[in-house]
């Protein structure tokens, strides 16, 4: 019977993780419902401020802001968002992927990448696999806060400024459903005027300009910083419910594979008592043919 | 009168999305009112109230603590850095904010302190001025 209290303690051991597995399952579907209300909360004025900036990008302007002029591209920077903490499928293996793609991609112009990280889990993956980190910004929690994240989006800007970067993008995953989340690559700065989708905006462009008060050059200043600062949260934002969604699936995936497994175990099992119990029985009628 | 849509958010949610016939919000040049077919027009707001005459007549005032306003002949954007609704500010927390900045900036500590209590006082008076604004209005009215 050694053999059947063997797969007896492996069941017991599979049963706990199992159960450890569906709780995980149901705290990260709360959390992202919360997470999730959290992005949509935040959307209008992303959404909004990308308006207004596509709008800016369609001006004949006075005064034309550093961060509108494309210039000849000798180094990138990307913000990279990803989660603190694993156990989520393949959620921040996709965004590195995509990240490495764009790397090689510059990397046979030969082009330099420097990269901010956001997240613990990116910045244990620079450190790991080598990348130029510049900036790195851990344990933003579920609820990250616009501040948290100020200091990194402003040592990428401060480069751009410099001239140092003359491309920057944000790398996150996109909520596309509870089941499926995507990487994309967003495309920070320059700003580029987006295909003309707008109903309203019939006016040709490079034909108009605003008023601009106090001037030109303050209010885009302050608008164009506040600009990808509010992408860059919308991205982490949207990271956090992404990070939650995939936890979810991946748990529940956990859950039912436990069951299959203790399900092939229970029947092993039964089949190695009866093997014994059949054995006894022949061994007691042996004994008894040979008396 | 003809309307504009008008689109109001601050950092943390929508606040106002619809038509409107004329809007009035402070801006760091002064205040301005914004009627149908206004030129193209981007400008920094200061704290204050921004008060919004909808359609039907009815008038909304929001407090914003700073932000950008844009404005396109058929839509303007209000990007508030945080807004609330004038009904929910509290008379009294805003005059004690007033008089904690202002405590605050007469024992100047550090000129970080001071900045900081000069931006609370400038707030605590808008929101007042916000305050003031409803209530005349609901004394015409």
């Amino acid at each position: 019977m050694a053999a059947a209290k063997e797969i007896r303690s492996q069941i017991g051991s599979i049963k706990n993780t199992q159960k450890i597995t569906s709780a995980m399952e149901m705290v990260a579907a709360s959390k992202m419902r919360k997470a999730q209300e959290r992005m949509t909360a935040s959307q209008p004025y992303a959404q909004l401020i990308r308006r207004v900036v596509s709008h800016i990008a369609k001006t004949n302007p006075e005064y034309r802001h550093e961060y509108m002029i494309e210039r000849e591209v000798k180094r990138v920077g990307y913000i990279v968002v990803s989660s603190d903490r694993g156990l989520a499928g393949g959620l921040n293996v996709s965004v590195f992927k995509a990240v490495t793609r764009e790397a090689k991609y510059w990397h046979e112009k030969g082009i330099e990448v420097d990269y901010a990280a956001l997240g613990s889990k990116a910045n244990v993956f620079f450190r790991n696999h080598g990348g130029n980190l510049v900036a790195g910004k851990s344990g933003l929690g579920e609820a990250p806060a616009v501040d948290d994240l100020i200091g990194s989006v402003s040592v990428m800007l401060k480069a751009f400024d410099e001239g140092q970067l003359d491309r920057l993008y944000v790398v996150h995953n996109e909520f596309v459903n509870t089941m499926t989340q995507k990487p994309v690559v967003r495309q920070l700065l320059p700003l580029q005027a987006p295909a003309d989708d707008d109903e309203e905006e019939t006016r040709a462009s490079g034909s108009w300009d605003y008023l601009y008060e106090p001037d030109a050059k303050t209010l885009l200043d302050h608008l164009l910083v506040r600009y990808v600062e509010s992408q860059v949260y919308q991205a982490v934002v949207e990271n956090v419910a992404c990070e939650q969604a995939a936890r979810m699936i991946a748990m529940k995936n956990a859950t039912d594979n436990a069951g299959n497994l203790i399900d092939d175990l229970e029947l092993v099992y039964n089949k190695a008592r009866q093997a014994a119990i059949t054995q006894e029985i022949s061994e007691i009628v042996g004994g008894a043919a040979a008396v | 009168m003809a309307s504009f849509q008008c689109d109001i958010v601050s950092a943390e949610k929508a606040i106002f999305s619809g038509n409107a016939e004329q809007l009035v919000a402070a801006g760091v040049s002064g205040d301005l009112g914004i009627l149908h077919g206004h030129a193209p027009l981007l400008t920094e707001l200061k704290p204050g109230p921004i008060r919004v005459t909808r359609e039907d007549g009815e008038e909304e005032v929001y407090f914003v603590t700073g932000g950008f306003l844009e404005v396109q002949p058929e839509v303007v954007s209000v990007l508030a850095d945080t807004a609330t609704r004038a009904h929910d500010l509290n008379e009294a927390a805003a005059e004690e904010a007033r008089q904690e900045a202002l405590r605050a900036m007469g024992d100047k500590q550090s000129d970080l302190d001071y900045t900081r209590a000069a931006a609370e006082l400038a707030e605590a008076v808008a929101q007042l001025r916000t305050i003031q604004q409803l209530r005349e209005k609901g004394g015409r009215g």
